[in-house]
């Protein structure tokens, strides 16, 4: 695919300090993001799976550059926007939205439906009549499956699920190419998430928009994405398109995930584990590659050496020792957990 | 309005409170007499028929003081309220926003300002700049600067955690846009609830400073400062000491329970915190 890629993250890292204050320095450093790479083309959606603490949310806001990363680069579109001034930063914005995890938290209360949603159209110097932009948020209300007369409400007159409609159409108001969904649908009931999720699937082939889809719900992500990767305590462990994903996993860790789907037969569940144990603190993340001590694989070399991330197939990466070459041991005799 | 007035506090506050800020309207337009005509004839009276409230040893009739006392203690409020207001509201919202540097200097400044007796510094301010009713409104407000700036610190800081924040500012809205246009918002009630407080303490502080003459100056009608006369003729006069001690607590009672009841039902969260 010679295209170029509309967002392209180069070993992007980010430390957060812990402890210090002005005057005193950092007692340790949180490592949430430590070296990430991935690219998404124009329309695709990426989903990014992990469990909660993986750093899978800040990837998220660094690439919007709502937090300014510790190192690595962010390609938009062929621009580093890291390099941005202010003022160029604030027009690439309307390229790249967010929506986020909590439809409570996510709506200013104090805010009509109206203002909440032609609020993006408000930033950077350009002023649209008051008139044009009510048209726009009441076309856009309607195409989120809520209606016009709802722009004069507040959002506590409106349901998660509607609440997490708004949210969207605040992120559509700008026509973005980007939309960096975090956690979109976990704090809905499971029928609305469902509607959340093809409201999401027909709004992103109706405006070409790409998606970064950040969930801790394997199952929706696979659904909805084309490409997934997965993190683990700020790395991304396996990357692959959705299809090879379920079928032939690389990564134990990508393997204890997919188990952990539940699936409608409980016959099929025989032969699966569970995982074990926590995940490590980021303050002092394991040596060698950073799942050994939840694997069950875990070799020698796992504990001392951090496998890379290599192509183990076409388009397929994974960073395992167990890939140096041949796939996962043969499943079965080893399911203990299970 | 309905559930302002399910609160008793609200409601007997409000009722208190509307007594005094009626008074003090009413006294603008008419008093019995003028409170400050002295008539060597009528001294040291209880009350009578003509004089409700009896006299003062110049023979002024004390309802009149009483009333134009009023005018003074809402001026006294509102100023200082508004001094604090303005300065701290601002302050406080820099400090959560900006953070880091500027948010320690602003808070360790509150800490210095918070160190000092109130009280103390207040009489050393009116004593350096000269007893009068400014110089108290002055003192008073530079005293709750801290104190409006730690609150707006601390609800604003809350405020920007939220996740509408950051999709404003993943819009590119500037950090002063946002500070205006979502936190100010979210954060009235609270600064409400504060500013009414504040104002019953307010009148607390101008009568004590005023008792001690360092606040309203004669022939002026203070509440504080008729106590200061009073005190004098309390054997010939008890009465005179009475009422506008009354008054003070009346006032300070209706704007605390009004308070109160702002936030019983403004915010249901800091109830539970009691």
């Amino acid at each position: 695919m010679p295209e170029a890629p509309l967002l392209e993250v180069i070993d992007l890292a980010k430390h957060f300090p812990l402890g210090g204050g002005i005057f005193a320095r950092p007692t340790a450093w949180v490592r949430a993001v430590a070296g990430v790479s991935f690219a998404v083309r124009r329309g695709e959606r990426f989903g990014l799976v992990g469990e909660s603490g993986c750093g899978k949310t800040t990837v998220g806001r660094l690439v919007l550059r709502l937090l300014e990363p510790t190192r690595g680069r962010i390609e938009f579109d062929g621009q580093n926007i890291l390099a941005l001034d202010r003022a160029a930063m604030g027009r690439l914005r309307r390229r790249m939205q967010i929506i986020f995890q909590d439809p409570y938290s996510s709506l200013d209360p104090r805010m009509t439906v109206e203002q909440i949603v032609t609020e993006p159209l408000r930033a950077g110097g350009e002023q649209r009549p008051r008139a044009e932009r009510r048209c726009a948020a009441a076309a856009l209300l309607e195409k989120v499956g809520l209606r016009a007369s709802d722009l004069r409400k507040y959002p506590h007159e409106f349901s998660g699920g509607q609440r997490q409609r708004i949210g969207i159409a605040r992120a559509l108001c700008v026509r973005p190419e980007l939309i960096v969904a975090d956690e979109p649908v976990s704090a809905l009931d499971v029928s609305v998430q469902a509607q959340v999720i093809n409201l999401l699937q027909d709004l992103g082939e109706e405006f070409g928009l790409a998606f970064v889809f950040i969930s801790h719900d394997l199952g929706v992500v696979q659904h909805l994405c084309e490409r997934i990767a997965v993190m683990y305590l700020g790395a991304i462990v396996e990357l692959a398109p959705v299809q090879r994903f379920s079928r032939e996993p690389r990564h134990p860790y990508t393997e204890a995930l997919l188990a952990a789907v539940p699936l409608p037969d409980p016959r099929r569940r025989s032969g699966r584990f569970a995982m074990e144990g926590d995940v490590p603190s980021p303050i002092d993340p394991p040596a060698g590659c950073a799942f050994h001590p939840r694997c069950r694989h875990a070799l020698d070399r796992c504990r001392v050496e951090t496998p890379p991330l290599i192509q183990a197939a076409e388009g397929h990466a994974v960073a395992c020792w167990l890939n140096d070459g041949k796939g996962l041991e043969p499943k079965g005799g080893m399911g203990h957990g299970a | 309005m309905r559930r302002f007035l399910r609160n008793k506090n609200f409601t007997l506050g409000f009722a208190l409170s509307a007594a005094v800020v009626l008074m003090a309207v009413v006294s603008l337009v008419w008093t019995p007499y003028d409170g400050n005509r002295m008539n060597a004839r009528e001294r040291l009276q209880g009350p009578s028929w003509a004089h409700p409230l009896g006299t003062d040893q110049y023979g002024r009739d004390t309802l009149s003081r009483v009333m134009t006392g009023a005018v003074n203690s809402i001026i006294v409020g509102l100023v200082t309220v508004a001094i604090g207001l303005t300065i701290g509201v601002g302050l406080g919202l820099l400090a959560a926003y900006r953070g880091g540097m500027t948010d320690e200097a602003v808070m360790r400044l509150s800490d210095l300002l918070f160190g000092f007796p109130a009280v103390l510094t207040a009489i050393l301010i009116t004593s350096i700049l000269g007893p009068s009713m400014v110089n108290a409104m002055l003192a008073i407000g530079i005293f709750y600067i801290p104190v409006f700036a730690r609150l707006t610190r601390a609800v604003a800081r809350v405020v920007w955690e939220r996740e509408y924040i950051t999709a404003a500012r993943a819009c590119g809205i500037g950090e002063w846009a946002i500070t205006r246009r979502h936190v100010l918002p979210n954060i009235l009630s609270p600064l409400l609830i504060q500013g009414t407080i504040q104002f019953a303490v307010a009148i607390l502080a101008e009568a004590g400073l005023s008792y001690l003459g360092l606040g309203t100056q004669p022939p002026h009608a203070s509440w504080g400062r008729m106590l200061n006369e009073a005190q004098t003729y309390m054997s010939a006069n008890p009465w005179l000491a009475i009422f506008p001690g009354l008054a003070i607590a009346w006032a300070v009672l209706g704007f605390n329970l009004l308070g109160d009841g702002l936030r019983d039902t403004l915010d249901p969260r800091m109830v539970r915190m009691r």
